[in-house]
């Protein structure tokens, strides 16, 4: 079970977006087995840039906003299952 | 930008000429880049190369990995002037750079990021000048050799080693201002090129970096990747700007609907973009869409209006012939003859159609490797007993079709495969599905044919779906034997 706080992602919405990279990626693993706090990029799940930008379009459809790169680095939304989850739960629209 | 045009009376001819300018701007205050809002001037990038220049290691090679595209220009501009040779490998795996390492014992990394990442020395990219202190008299604009040694750029080959191929100046100079050309790119009304691909790679080199220097245009410092970064790119580049990218990205760009700042110029290379995508473009983008066709070995060598026209038209001076069933460029500013990895129906000397690639070649993303050189990568880790890498039929509607690899190893892991296999192959080859079997049902001759790979892909999608229902339906969990 996750750890939650009022400004971040609960559990349902971290498994939600599980559900979705599973999805959106056709990954042969389980939603429920990619650790909340395991890197998706590189090690850990292994997604490249190719995937994150697959990913953050379903994310645009979902939830109805364009993801973007605040920083230098591009991949920071997607250093984790978790990362990405709140950054969905601060910027999600409706 | 002007129509495609014919090429100018003063089209360089390595006969001819012996030295040819670093870039064909002369004005001071001319713009080379565009960086975080600011106008990157000819003066300024003159005196950042200077810098950058003094600072080098005493090595005659560098690997410039920097992400910045302003950097990586600048780190490369040093490089040349001040006689060294950039070497730009086709990824940063610990395997291709143990074989740089051979291959260029003296190799030292030039970062603007990260240096610890990579197992060879590494310098960082230094501070560079502000616009107020820049030195009041501007340094020449640098002329090199043309036969100069610019860069080693490597494909994987299929032996296993990483090839490298020679780029001299003059060669790479007749190129791209032959791409300018083609693009339209008018020095009288200097476009920015906004990239959405690396400038390592070698259509974002010759595409966002050095037709910009040879063209009188600019470039963008970054590269956007999501779609609203590359739309906020365009909303703030003053015009005429032109869009460098790939298949892939002009899809993700339009499927998540953002709106788009119209641009002049869009320009696609390292897939064939699908005719619907191509028109696509030019109704979002409001621009002719040309695409490039070329190869790392041969540099670019064809264009064409995809919307109008499936035909490509050859470089001026490119020759294709066929020899032994394969077609061979030549000619122009080409530096030995290649036999081109796709399959070429040539319409006439100008112009050809492509009909698919050879079998064994692998382009995904725009990286391209060989079944060959992978498969060899894959046997060689240890507890492999046998191993296939696939290139599934799939869609080629500007999606990205992953490889398969079957695999027998019956004392590794899932993740100690991925994890070993990380280390040797990019990751846009990294299998998805990568699938455990028993034994591989190889033909009499040792092969694993295409339509047998087929086979066991379709066989293992079968039993995922059919697992997929049993759990679904609280099933019994006999047969649930996954991959």
């Amino acid at each position: 079970m996750t750890e939650t706080s009022p400004s971040s992602a609960d559990a349902a919405l971290l498994h939600e977006v599980a559900e979705l990279i599973v999805s959106a990626l056709n990954l042969e693993i389980p939603a429920g087995e990619i650790e909340p706090d395991a890197p998706l990029y590189g090690e850990g799940l292994g997604l490249d840039s190719i995937d994150i930008l697959e990913v953050a379009l379903v994310v645009s459809k979902r939830f109805g906003f364009s993801l973007r790169a605040d920083n230098e680095d591009n991949l920071q939304i997607f250093s984790s299952l978790r990362s990405l989850s709140d950054h969905i739960a601060a910027n999600r629209v409706g | 930008m002007t129509a495609v045009g014919t090429l100018p009376l003063h089209f360089p001819s390595l006969h001819t000429v012996s030295h040819l300018p670093l870039v064909s701007h002369t004005d001071p205050d001319a713009v080379i880049a565009r960086r975080h809002g600011e106008v990157i001037s000819l003066r300024r990038f003159l005196a950042d190369i200077e810098r950058v220049a003094a600072m080098l290691p005493d090595t005659e090679h560098v690997l410039n990995v920097c992400s910045d595209r302003y950097h990586f220009a600048v780190g490369l501009a040093a490089s040349m002037v001040s006689g060294r040779i950039s070497l730009l490998p086709s990824t940063y795996t610990p395997e291709t750079l143990r074989h740089l390492a051979a291959f260029a014992p003296d190799c030292q990394v030039l970062t603007d990021g990260e240096g610890a990442q990579f197992s060879l020395p590494a310098i960082r990219f230094p501070e560079l000048h502000r616009a107020d202190e820049l030195p009041a008299a501007m340094p020449a604009v640098p002329q090199l050799e043309s036969t100069r040694l610019v860069a080693w750029v490597f494909t994987s080959g299929s032996t296993g080693t990483p090839l490298p191929h020679r780029k001299t100046w003059g060669r790479l100079v007749i190129n791209v201002r032959a791409e300018g050309v083609a693009l339209g790119l008018d020095p009288a009304r200097p476009a920015t090129l906004i990239g959405t691909v690396p400038p390592q790679h070698m259509y974002g080199f010759e595409s966002t970096v050095l037709v910009a220097w040879q063209s009188g245009a600019a470039f963008d410092a970054g590269r956007p990747f999501y779609p609203a970064d590359i739309a906020a790119a365009l909303a703030r580049t003053p015009a005429p700007a032109a869009l460098i990218t790939t298949p892939f990205h002009l899809r993700t760009l339009f499927d998540e609907g953002v709106a788009l700042t119209q641009v002049e110029l869009v320009v696609s290379a390292t897939a064939p973009l699908p005719v619907e995508l191509a028109h696509q473009a030019e109704a979002r983008l409001g621009a002719p869409l040309l695409e490039i066709y070329g190869s790392t070995e041969t540099g670019q060598i064809a264009t064409r209006r995809s919307a109008l026209t499936s035909e490509w038209t050859l470089f001026p001076g490119i020759r294709l012939e066929t020899r032994d069933g394969q077609t061979w460029a030549d000619g122009g500013h080409i530096e030995v003859a290649v036999p081109m990895s796709d399959v070429i129906e040539q319409v006439d000397t100008q112009r050809f159609l492509l009909r698919g690639r050879n079998a064994d070649l692998i382009n995904i993303a725009g990286k391209r490797t060989s079944l060959g050189y992978l498969n060899q990568q894959l046997l060689a880790i240890p507890g492999v007993r046998d191993g296939g890498f696939h290139l599934p039929d799939g869609e080629r509607d500007g999606h990205i079709t992953r490889l398969v690899a079957f695999v027998v190893a019956p004392g590794l892991s899932e993740r100690e495969l991925r994890a070993a296999l990380r280390e040797r192959i990019d990751t846009a080859f990294m299998p998805r599905p990568l699938i455990f079997l028993d034994t591989l049902p190889r033909n009499a001759t040792g092969k694993l044919p295409r339509e047998t790979c087929e086979a066991l892909l379709q066989a293992h999608l079968r039993r995922k779906v059919a697992n997929a229902q049993e759990t679904g339906a609280q099933g019994t969990d006999e047969q649930g034997v996954g991959t």
